[in-house]
């Protein structure tokens, strides 16, 4: 599991955090992964799992307990434009319109540019995600959708080597998630770029990523099973399930989720 | 950027004119009360308590209809009492704002010092403004000078306490951002901090604006030339048979001025807001 040649290196991390009342809370054990350039990964398993600390250590807002992430063979000590975020509630800043946020983002990563180049790199990101016409709106005045195609252009426009969402489509109805997966999934694909994915829908996981990553239960979290998708892109969220493997591969990731659901259950009777 | 689309927009909505159905609750529930007015004074006698229309006549000329008139010294129209008044305020919470802003900012930005000095806050804040009044006579040996410090003492807490309540509550989604597009410590104040705080400023102001209000009235009457406070204690002292009209109407004048002011630090509380409240 220690190829060199990854972008990114999770390296035996433990995180624990203390309790209010006293003791620690082990949220995520001994996790190993490796992660290759241009791979779109998904982090899979049930609320309460540790899937969003495991996110948040790897764009640096936590540092782990023990062991370590690398990224391009050097630590990950603080969080930085080049592991962008786009956060699980969107994190649009109020006060700015959709333009306005984006051009923070790009303003601040690269204040060498030209202001010609920044806003053209501005506008050309607003338009990849469709929304020229609402690029003078405050988030306010926005869908769900809409809010979390804002902050996808917002984290596309500064070019990050790695994106991480946290559950990016959990909030939408299931037209406009569908519509948005699929534009994701092209700009991914086009751009080449490194993606890791929280999310707790198995289609989701399946339609978007290279691999499967399925955590167990916390307490002490741990990787519990790694699914390669094989299925051949570039994908089509109505025909990848069409795929003779399709629901060879769904059913052993429902199958790991409804043995973890078991144990949970199990663990809560004989306490 | 382009102004297409202004925050105004949204909170522009179709408004009826004020059809009698509109105003109907306003004119019953307002007319109820003064006719309650007038028979509570019917039944005590006018010269006790006078009643609405007691009060229109009595005040009427010169307090209603020469709102500015001045004949010299203290003996002034209610309006120039009123601007007596709302220049110390001005004066006072000006200085309050200025300085409260300014304190909170500190106190919310550095947690150390939010800490230590939040147990002076808290005794402070709860000192009623007239408390303030014999310390600062003392100090300043000027009642004008005084009564411009109570108000700047007594509207100063709730605008330090919100604008540190605002810094310290900014939502971690916000201050997330800034750190994974590592904003510099400038452009985050400028960008995040100072757009997050403005609305819990704003709430600060308008509570202290509504204290400073009440404070100037009290201590006018205690000490002072000229003011709408001023005006009430010497109607109350002159005991003349129109001085409990002329202090009715001295209030009401107090009560709409307050509200006024309430407003329009609302008001300007939601235009430099924009999305953020």
């Amino acid at each position: 599991m220690t190829t060199p040649a990854g972008l990114i290196t999770v390296d035996a991390v433990t995180q624990v955090f203390p309790l209010d009342g006293g003791g620690n809370y082990v949220a995520l054990k001994g996790i190993d992964l490796d992660i290759a350039e241009g791979e779109f990964v998904s982090l899979i398993g049930h609320s309460g799992c540790g899937k969003s600390t495991l996110l948040n250590l790897l764009a640096g807002l936590d540092q782990a307990s023990e062991g370590g992430i690398l990224m391009n063979g050097r630590q990950v000590t603080d969080p930085g434009p080049e592991r962008m975020v786009v956060f699980q509630n969107y994190s649009l800043l109020p006060w700015l319109t959709v333009r306005q946020n984006i051009a923070l983002a790009v303003n601040t990563v690269y204040p060498q540019r030209t202001i010609q180049e920044r806003r053209e790199i501005v506008e050309h990101n607003i338009q990849t995600v469709n929304l020229t016409a609402a690029a003078s709106k405050f988030p306010a005045e926005l869908s769900g959708g809409m809010k979390q195609r804002v902050a996808i252009a917002r984290a596309l426009a500064i070019r990050p080597k790695l994106l991480l969402l946290d559950e990016p489509f959990g909030a939408l109805d299931a037209l406009t998630r569908g519509n948005l997966q699929q534009q994701l999934m092209q700009i991914c694909q086009e751009s080449g770029l490194t993606t890791v994915m929280v999310t707790h829908d198995v289609d989701e996981a399946l339609l978007l990523s290279d691999r499967v990553v399925c955590l167990s239960n916390g307490p002490a979290a741990g990787i519990g099973h790694i699914l390669n998708v094989p299925l051949p892109r570039p994908r089509d969220r109505l025909t990848v399930m069409d795929h003779p493997d399709y629901y060879g591969l769904r059913g052993e990731l429902i199958h790991f989720l409804q043995e973890q659901r078991r144990l949970k259950q199990f663990v809560a009777i004989n306490r | 950027m382009t102004p297409t689309a202004s925050p105004g927009r949204r909170s522009r909505r179709r408004r009826p004119l004020p059809a009698l159905p509109q105003i109907l609750p306003y004119l019953l529930c307002i007319g109820s009360f003064l006719l309650a007015w007038q028979l509570l004074s019917v039944a005590l006698g006018a010269a006790r308590l006078p009643g609405p229309i007691n009060v229109l006549i009595d005040t009427w000329d010169p307090y209603i209809s020469q709102p500015f008139f001045d004949d010299g010294g203290t003996s002034k129209g209610l309006g120039w009492q009123i601007l007596i008044s709302l220049q110390r305020v001005a004066v006072g919470y000006g200085l309050a704002a200025v300085v409260g802003v300014s304190i909170g900012g500190l106190l919310g930005l550095n947690r150390f010092a939010g800490k230590g000095f939040d147990p002076i806050v808290q005794v402070l804040r709860t000192v009623p403004p007239l408390a303030w009044f014999p310390i600062s006579l003392m100090v300043f040996q000027d009642a004008n000078t005084s009564a411009v410090f109570v108000i700047f003492i007594t509207a100063i807490w709730p605008i330090i306490i919100n604008t540190a309540v605002g810094i310290q509550e900014i939502p971690q989604d916000y201050t997330n951002v800034a750190r994974v597009l590592r904003l510099s410590k400038r452009a985050y104040i400028t960008n995040i901090v100072i757009p997050a705080t403005v609305p819990y400023v704003f709430t600060g102001l308008r509570i202290a604006v509504g204290l400073a209000w009440l404070a100037i009235v009290a201590a006018e009457m205690l000490k002072a030339d000229g003011g709408i406070g001023y005006f009430i204690w010497d109607a109350y002292n002159a005991g003349g048979d129109a001085s409990s009209s002329q202090i009715i109407l001295a209030i009401v004048y107090v009560g709409i001025v307050g509200l006024l002011l309430d407003r329009l630090v609302a008001w300007v509380g939601r235009k430099v807001s924009k999305g953020a409240a």
